[in-house]
């Protein structure tokens, strides 16, 4: 017997649905043997996941507010590998977001109408998160700094910044000895469906968002240039696409919505800024495999965004539970993961046995 | 001791989805000979040397060296079996040094210290057979000859008996190339044997002692050489008369469409690629430009079509300059392209088919309307596109990737032509394509020609050259050895330039 | 405190500090060689580190730490290999799953850990007569052993890289695996060896963190390094000497943190130098044009190699 490895031309979107959701199927099975080996009856911890999440109305709703920065970021990340651009960066475009809503809150908010609060807050959330995404497009550009290790590195550095604003120049006044800065004025605040800690304005805005950059990707000039780079570099430049206007663009929208999550984060949830772990449970790392999940298509990230948040909020729900580690959120992500991109194989590839005469 | 006296491959069927590639070929050799194996691009020669160095089985056949059946599997089996194949690209590291290339994989070296072996070796053929290259140098900094050699000296130290080269001179000017042959004379005398793949009937005049030619998959001939002349070989080889050109409407001269003037360019190592150009191509004309490849043909076209620095000279596009000016600013004022490595450089493989009917010109009013595309206008060119060129694909919302190189090639050109140009620069647009597809697109140059446009056409195929020219300059290091009318000259005559004679300089005796 | 004594204290920190670092380097080293990126140091490193944790702890052996902590090490890097040889998928989203899979694995293992510090830790090595020496003695002579180990396999790393058949047949892999294929080389199994000595390298890196420089398990306690890891096999060019080099001033910029914090610098701009160093780095070769060239990478670094294919 001999196991043969074709090429496959395009087997047509029903197809790639089903090994996509083959995957996800094999990841969850690869879970349930990690709380096996924990000793910890796998059906039941996986149904106790989304029982958590989805089960109820409290988990539905944490859900939804876990999935508003996801799908955010998700949408944008997909942006970005869509044109091969590898911004792994998206947490510390959030903590930009944050740092710069934080301070037109504090600083004009209280002088300032509500909407005109919220609109200058999304600005300069989206500002400080464009520009903190623009740096590693202009390093790899014009110096040809790996993209990968750029944003990396800037995520430390970004939260070197919170932490050093928190315990140093913008410590809050009211906030005894606590890492925090001043609550943002009331006005600035962002108002919640009641017993929940939803923002309707904050729900229309992701949608929009995905819709929008979904629209951007397939059906704008822009977005046909963002898949052109990405899929051959060496067409693009051939074409004449300008690399550095476009990548600087791409990576504009992509740590801009990521700053928009920050501002959602703090307006919607926190109030003051405080320890990058505090306004970011790893939004950024888990938002990649939302975008691979989401087949790097914006508007599917509202799907898998939805999904991922549901295993975050679960993986909560059973952590005080059963007594797991916060990580174990971290080993579902790897694992899915890891399968989704395995099931990528048998999209590209046709594999038959055959009986050797 | 030679391990193979005598090679024969005998009665070999190979074909491919729908081509019979190779159909009861027999071919053989001993030691000693020099086989030319002569045929035209697409006549089953490479394929046929593939089943030998194990890199495709046959469907039926054997293969027997020395009397007895051996099976061939995989290049590993051919290598032991004492069979070296030198592909048309050469297989080196370029950033490793002529040993290192050398010692890879050789397995008599010891494990420390391996090159100080592979050294000696090396020394020692290059006395015996006069494989001189310096063993210190790094591939990349060797001219295409001495990479040759290296290949050469790779296969020598596996053993290798029988030495298959395919196409080995395409790369070499005329004095490296006398060069080669002068090594594999001194094998022969040694008693190895080389099958030379070729399509060229002075070389296989030249070197060989014995030819075998191909036509469609199935053998045309065979002769000692002394026994056959040129026009001989040629009939085999072709078995047709040469169509002598394709008609072409006659037209007056028309005017400048493109001025090249003074034209300096580098290439990526940062030597001087093109030098001193000048070069003027007419509306109704089809403008040729012959030569080895390497030899600045690639730079000359991405420095007029923009995707290449300028180091001085000027451009000129109807009367208007466009020297450094961006890709798309020269797209859009007239000058488009179909480039050479047509899936690396030409289309984007996971795209739609209809997506990549608008590369470069996607920016363009109606294809998008300010920032949209505006995909029904999109599709509706793409059905064009595949209508009027003949272009054979499922439908036009399939991968691009899923085309034939034909088919992939025809929309290219079809992209290119039905943007109306005022210069098509063609390079190598029918390379590596079959008869049918190779006419198709010289035609459409010519249609192109006759309806008012103007086309610089780069090719190392000459027959197509003087089929579809109107004038022919001839590149060698940069610089045009001469301009001739193709009526009025000889394929000797560009031959002789493409070596590096300026025109008229050298009596071809 | 006299200004030597100062230098000489920071001199051997930086050492102890670059170890991890020049371990992960040489091990990233050797699977970029062979064309495959592996994103999943950080990861690998994290595992690496509660493995040798938990085996020194439970066990009393630092060596036996060291040993499991380089198989586990391994044992990961063959995921990557399997994902991005066999089954020839993206390496930079492998080796980012990698990453989150390592670190979530080591959080989950050490949970009951945390907190408890090792009794038992890798004994100090003074290499007689050499570490009486002034200043050099204590600087290189006198530490624990994964010190003196990283510096040998260093050496090995180097020495076989460069003169011997395994090294040509690496490299060419990484450069030109069609050539090497040509020559009869089995490409994919040079590229699985070298992405899983890799892992082990990170693997030992990672123990040295948890019981030799700091003699107990914190989560997330690679704190990048991983990751500097990889901008350090850039600095080094692919070459083990130079990975030497970059270990060692990365570590200073570690010690570095800790010496300048009484002088009255916000420990959080502190903690920033070595992730703004790397950057730093990078941004200095990427300016000259000579640097831009001598960063050519392997070849087919991080591209797929697909057997038969033109």
């Amino acid at each position: 017997m001999k196991i043969k490895v074709f090429p496959r031309e395009y087997a047509g979107g029903p197809f790639n649905a089903l090994v996509l959701l083959l995957s996800l199927l094999a990841g969850l099975v690869a879970v349930g043997v990690v709380f096996a080996l924990k000793e910890i009856n796998p059906f039941f911890a996986i149904f106790s996941i989304f029982k958590g999440s989805f089960g109820s109305w409290f988990g539905i709703k944490e859900t939804i507010t876990k999935a508003i920065p996801l799908i955010l970021i998700g949408a944008g990340l997909a942006l970005a590998y869509r044109a091969k651009f590898w911004n792994i960066g998206a947490e510390s475009q959030l903590l930009l977001g944050a740092i710069f809503a934080t301070w037109v809150g504090l600083n004009w908010g209280p002088s300032l109408p509500g909407w005109a609060a919220y609109l200058l807050m999304f600005l300069a959330g989206f500002i400080g998160g464009a520009l903190w995404g623009m740096i590693p497009a202009v390093l790899k550009i014009h110096f040809g700094i790996n993209e990968v290790i750029s944003t990396l590195m800037l995520n430390y550095i970004a939260a070197e910044i919170v932490k050093f604003l928190v315990v140093g120049p913008w410590k809050g006044e009211t906030k005894y000895g606590y890492p925090y800065t001043d609550d943002l004025p009331d006005q600035a605040i962002l108002w919640l469906f009641p017993y929940s800690r939803v923002s309707p304005l904050l729900v229309v805005l992701t949608v929009f968002v995905a819709l929008f950059l979904c629209y951007l990707v397939f059906r704008s000039r822009f977005g046909y240039e963002i898949r052109v780079i990405g899929e051959n570099a060496e067409a693009a430049r051939y074409a004449g696409i300008d690399f550095f206007k476009t990548l600087l663009l791409v990576m504009a929208i992509s740590g801009g919505v990521a700053g928009l999550a920050g501002v959602g984060e703090l307006a919607a949830i926190h109030h003051h800024l405080s320890y990058p772990e505090t306004i970011s449970a790893g939004y950024g790392f888990t938002a990649i495999i939302v975008a691979w999940l989401g087949r790097l298509n914006p508007a599917y990230t509202i799907l898998s965004g939805l999904f991922f948040a549901g295993i975050v909020v679960g993986g909560d729900a059973i952590q005080m539970t059963m007594g797991l580690p916060a990580a174990t959120v971290q080993v579902f992500n790897g694992l899915i993961l890891t399968f989704l991109i395995m099931g990528d194989f048998f999209v590209h590839h046709r594999v038959t046995i055959q009986r050797e005469a | 001791m030679r391990s193979i006296e005598q090679l024969e491959m005998r009665g070999i069927h190979k074909s491919f989805v729908g081509v019979q590639a190779n159909r009861d070929v027999n071919l053989s050799i001993g030691a000693g000979d020099i086989l030319g194996l002569l045929g035209e691009n697409g006549a089953g020669k490479t394929t046929l040397m593939n089943i030998l160095y194990g890199l495709y089985r046959p469907d039926e056949g054997e293969i027997f060296v020395n009397g007895e059946e051996v099976v061939i599997r995989n290049p590993r089996d051919s290598m032991r079996a004492g069979i070296g194949m030198i592909h048309q690209h050469f297989m080196l590291v370029q950033k490793h040094t002529v040993l290192e290339n050398v010692g890879l994989g050789y397995e008599k070296a010891p494990f420390f210290f391996p090159l100080r072996e592979v050294r000696k070796r090396i020394e020692a053929e290059a006395d015996r057979l006069g494989l001189h290259v310096d063993p210190d140098k790094q591939i990349w900094e060797l001219s295409a000859g001495e990479q040759q050699r290296v290949e050469i000296l790779k296969a020598l130290l596996h053993d290798a008996d029988l030495l298959i080269m395919d196409e080995p001179t395409s790369v070499l000017t005329p004095q490296e190339a006398d060069g080669l042959f002068d090594i594999l004379r001194a094998m022969s005398r040694e008693g190895h044997s080389v099958i030379l793949i070729s399509h060229k009937l002075e070389e296989i005049k030249a070197i060989c002692n014995r030819v075998l030619v191909l036509r469609k998959g199935t053998v045309t001939g065979e002769a000692q050489i002394e026994d056959v002349t040129m026009a001989d070989l040629a009939r085999m080889m072709v078995g047709r008369e040469i169509a002598d050109s394709y008609p072409k409407a006659d037209l007056p001269e028309g005017e400048a469409v493109l001025e090249v003037r003074n034209l300096n360019v580098q290439s990526d190592q940062a030597v001087p690629a093109v030098q001193d150009l000048n070069l003027t191509v007419r509306r109704n004309e089809i403008f040729g430009i012959a030569g080895v490849s390497g030899n600045g043909q690639r730079e000359l076209v991405e420095a007029i079509s923009g995707l290449r620095h300028v180091e001085s000279g000027a451009v000129h596009l109807n009367g208007e300059k466009i020297t450094n000016r961006t890709a798309r600013t020269i797209n859009d004022s007239g000058l488009t392209h179909v480039p050479e490595e047509r899936i690396k450089f030409g289309i984007v493989p996971n795209l739609f088919l209809y997506e990549n009917a608008v590369l470069k010109k996607h920016h363009r009013n109606p294809f998008s309307i300010r920032m949209r595309m505006n995909y029904p206008r999109v599709k509706k060119h793409a059905e064009t596109l595949v209508h009027d060129f003949n272009v054979d694909a499922a439908s036009i919302g399939v991968p691009m990737k899923n085309l034939s190189g034909g088919n992939i090639q025809k929309m290219i050109l079809g992209r290119e032509i039905s943007a109306e140009p005022d210069l098509l620069i063609a390079a190598h647009p029918t390379y590596g394509l079959d008869v049918g597809a190779a006419e198709y697109i010289r035609k459409q140059l010519i249609e192109r020609r006759d309806t008012g446009g103007s086309v610089l056409l780069v090719s190392e195929d000459l027959e197509e050259l003087f089929q579809v020219c109107d004038r022919i300059a001839v590149m060698y290091e940069g610089r045009f050895m001469g301009i001739v009318p193709p009526a009025a000259t000889t394929i000797e005559q560009v031959g002789l330039m493409m070596a590096g004679c300026p025109a008229g300089e050298c009596d071809e005796d | 405190m006299p200004i030597l004594e100062i230098i000489e204290n920071i001199l051997v920190r930086t050492v102890v500090a670059g170890t991890p670092l020049l371990l992960g380097t040489l091990g990233e080293v050797v699977a970029e060689r062979s064309g495959i990126l592996n994103l999943g140091v950080e990861g690998m490193m994290s595992v690496g580190a509660v493995t040798g944790f938990i085996v020194t702890f439970t066990t009393g052996n630092p060596w036996l730490g060291l040993l499991v902590a380089t198989l586990i090490g391994a044992a990961f890097s063959v995921l990557h290999a399997f994902i991005t040889i066999s089954l020839r998928a993206n390496q930079v989203v492998s080796g980012l799953a990698l990453t989150m899979l390592g670190l979530g694995v080591s959080g989950l293992w050490g949970k009951p850990y945390i907190g408890r510090p090792l009794t038992t830790k890798m004994a100090e090595i003074r290499i007689p007569v050499l570490s009486e020496i002034p200043v050099l003695g204590r600087v290189l002579f006198s530490h624990d052993p994964y010190v003196y180990l990283s510096i040998v396999l260093g050496i090995v790393v180097w020495f076989l890289l460069r003169y011997s058949k395994l090294g040509i047949t690496l490299r060419s892999v990484g450069e030109n695996p069609r050539a090497a294929e040509t020559q009869g080389i089995n490409v994919n199994l040079v590229k699985y060896i070298a992405v899983v000595v890799g892992g082990a390298f990170a693997g030992m890196a990672g123990a040295h963190l948890s019981t030799a420089y700091s003699k107990s398990w914190i989560e997330g306690m690679t704190s990048g390094r991983g990751w500097i890891v990889i901008a350090l096999t850039i600095f080094a060019l692919w070459e083990p000497s130079r990975a030497f080099l970059g270990a060692y001033v990365f570590g200073c910029i570690f010690v570095l943190q800790y010496v300048l914090q009484p002088l009255g610098i916000s420990p959080n701009i502190l903690a920033m130098m070595p992730y703004l160093a790397t950057l730093g780095v990078l941004f200095v070769y990427g300016l000259s044009s000579a640097g831009k060239r001598r960063m050519s990478a392997p070849a087919m670094l991080g591209e797929p190699y697909i057997r038969g294919s033109r």
